[in-house]
């Protein structure tokens, strides 16, 4: 840890982790209410607990990116963060903010429009949050050396501050009110957290690779350009069937296959940059977890994504298992996977050690990223065969369910492995240890030192 | 690395591309908003009922169950079209019925199934929220979903 503001970052992550520990639980639970179905269906019915794994999910990751530019800027613009008291106050918001939304959760309080099921005083206070936060980073940017991942990373994060906006829009007209709530839920995902993402990913190949900060750059301006311009008219795949225009169904096919490209850039730098090292970097955890970051973003995110974004294709799979499964390894890849990554290159530094545990933290991300493909087999497995004989053959959505129990058992299973992942994640990162369950090779000369 | 592709050439094309993007997408959304305003959604009048009825379907998350067109949770069944599943296309006071006495029905209590909650609506509730239902099942979805199932 060069600047002492850097600090901040670990109260960050480790506030992440918990609500990490949440969202799995919660996902374990739903999980298993697709096996038993009765499952606490007075005490905690599947709305409520599908709500937690969502937006735990959400605010988690957010909690993340917020923690990697506390913990990235000023290292980047070589200054100290501007004001730790104000991103104290920030994340003293987003907690209680959560645990409001939480507990009012499991109390029945809540909105009622998907991920954005937050009381409105949660939606305001994450706003004055997102408000805070900019302002501290955007003047401490301003201070600093100005460098494009900076620059690129500032513009993901007031993108999401500044689509959130339409988080407050709530129209009578339903398919209106769709049309914007996408303006949040795919831009975000699919827009301005791909630039966050990238900015991250180009962050960490910077210091573990020692490759020239000029290329680095090049790559990271060309997959945002990449993402922006193919994932903005995007949003028309989520266009064709909420009463908008037909001519979305082209626009939306279109621009949406070509989504696959920012993702598959990332794998391409990430390699690149490993390949043309010029340093062997200590932390090869981190390392591991930002290349399976990319590509498991891209299988999730590119792959899965395309499978069914053709608007022909579409029509058929449209609100099926198949969207489900997408959405679990694009998440999983592009996201958790990242925010993973930057955690276990930066707890080091935070606590002042040499990389810890690493042996077990690459156990864990082999687990969970096994574990992770395997549901997304079996939900597209489920969601073929659903679509087959619901969408083709007409028969009745539970006649159709009760059909696909084997594939929810095998689901269960696969997330239990998840769960079992995050525990061994969350002690190799948590509880650090001397020794290596495994020793190391002698080490292999290094062209330059490592940072 | 192809050499005569810049930095600043890449971070020039980034900032323009992205701004002419955002401007097209802007353009798009606001003629397909003027769209369902003007066309989509208007065969049935948007009633104060319709309005209520999209709070009650909020206040109750029914959406991280079912799915209405085609967005939601995946754990029960499509509702954009469950007006015309009841038939209320050939009897439009029999499917708002159906859907009343369904809700007050639940749930069913059957073992190893998947239960809908008791949500106590009132009665005026139940009348706003059918009266959501059916106006949802009258825009015009480019012909999904591919039949009555949902």
């Amino acid at each position: 840890m060069k600047y002492q503001t850097q600090r901040v970052a670990l109260a960050y992550f480790a506030v992440a982790l918990a609500l990490f520990a949440i969202q799995v639980t919660a996902g374990l639970l739903a999980g298993w209410i697709y096996v038993v179905p009765d499952t606490l269906s007075v005490l905690l019915p599947f709305n409520i607990v599908r709500m937690l794994h969502t937006n735990a999910l959400i605010v988690w990751l957010l909690l993340g990116f917020f923690g990697a530019a506390y913990y990235l800027i000023p290292e980047e613009s070589e200054t100290e963060i501007y004001s730790t008291r104000l991103a104290y106050l920030q994340l003293v918001i987003l907690v209680v903010g959560t645990l409001g939304a939480v507990v009012g959760y499991l109390f029945r309080i809540h909105e009622g429009r998907e991920f954005l099921e937050q009381p409105l005083w949660v939606k305001l206070g994450i706003v004055v949050a997102a408000l805070i936060f900019l302002f501290n980073v955007t003047v401490t940017v301003l201070k600093g050396r100005k460098t494009a991942i900076t620059n690129v990373l500032l513009l993901g994060l007031w993108g999401i501050a500044v689509f959130f906006l339409f988080a407050l829009y709530n129209p009578d007209n339903l398919g209106v009110d769709k049309l914007y709530w996408w303006y949040v839920v795919h831009i975000w995902v699919e827009g301005v957290w791909e630039l966050v993402m990238a900015a991250i990913l180009a962050f960490l190949m910077l210091k573990m690779t020692g490759v020239d900060r000029e290329v680095i750059e090049k790559w990271l301006y060309a997959i945002v350009a990449l993402s922006l311009f193919t994932g903005l008219l995007g949003t028309g795949h989520h266009y064709y069937w909420i009463g908008a225009p037909g001519y979305w169904q082209w626009v939306g096919s279109i621009f949406s296959s070509l989504e696959i490209l920012p993702f598959f850039a990332m794998v391409l730098f990430t390699f690149a940059m490993v390949w043309k090292r010029r340093r062997e970097h200590p932390n090869n955890a981190a390392l591991l977890w930002s290349l399976g970051c990319a590509v498991l973003a891209f299988f999730g995110g590119g792959i899965w994504g395309f499978m069914h974004t053709l608007h022909g294709v579409n029509y058929y799979t449209h609100g099926t298992q198949v969207t489900a499964a997408h959405g679990h390894l694009a998440f999983f890849g592009a996201y958790v996977c990242l925010n993973l990554a930057i955690i276990t290159y930066a707890m080091p530094h935070l606590l002042g050690r040499a990389p810890y545990n690493q042996v077990l933290n690459m156990i864990s991300f082999w687990i969970m990223a096994g574990a992770m493909s395997f549901m997304t087999f079996t939900l597209t497995f489920a969601g073929v065969v659903q679509v087959h004989l619901q969408r083709v053959l007409g028969q009745g959505f539970m006649e159709v369910q009760d059909q696909l129990a084997l594939f929810y058992q095998m689901r269960f299973g696969s997330g239990v492995a998840v769960v079992i992942g995050a525990i061994l994640f969350l002690y190799s990162v948590l509880v650090p240890r001397r020794a290596e369950v495994i020793g190391r090779g002698p080490e292999a000369p290094a062209a330059s030192p490592a940072e | 690395m192809f050499d005569a592709f810049t930095k600043s050439a890449a971070r020039n094309i980034f900032y323009g591309g992205s701004l002419v993007f955002l401007v097209i997408f802007g353009g798009l959304t606001a003629h397909s908003h003027y769209y369902m305003v003007t066309k989509s959604t208007a065969s049935a009048p948007l009633t104060e009922a319709v309005a209520r009825g999209k709070r009650v379907w909020e206040r109750n998350a029914c959406i991280d169950c079912h799915t209405i067109l085609g967005e939601g949770a995946y754990f029960a069944p499509e509702l954009g079209n469950v007006f015309i599943r009841y038939g209320g296309d050939k009897d439009p006071a029999g499917a708002r019925e159906t859907i009343k006495s369904w809700m007050q029905a639940q749930p069913t209590g059957v073992p190893g199934r998947r239960q809908m909650p008791q949500f106590n609506l009132t009665d005026r509730e139940l009348d706003d929220l059918a009266a959501f239902l059916e106006w949802t099942a009258k825009i015009d979805t480019q012909g999904w979903p591919p039949n009555v199932s949902g």
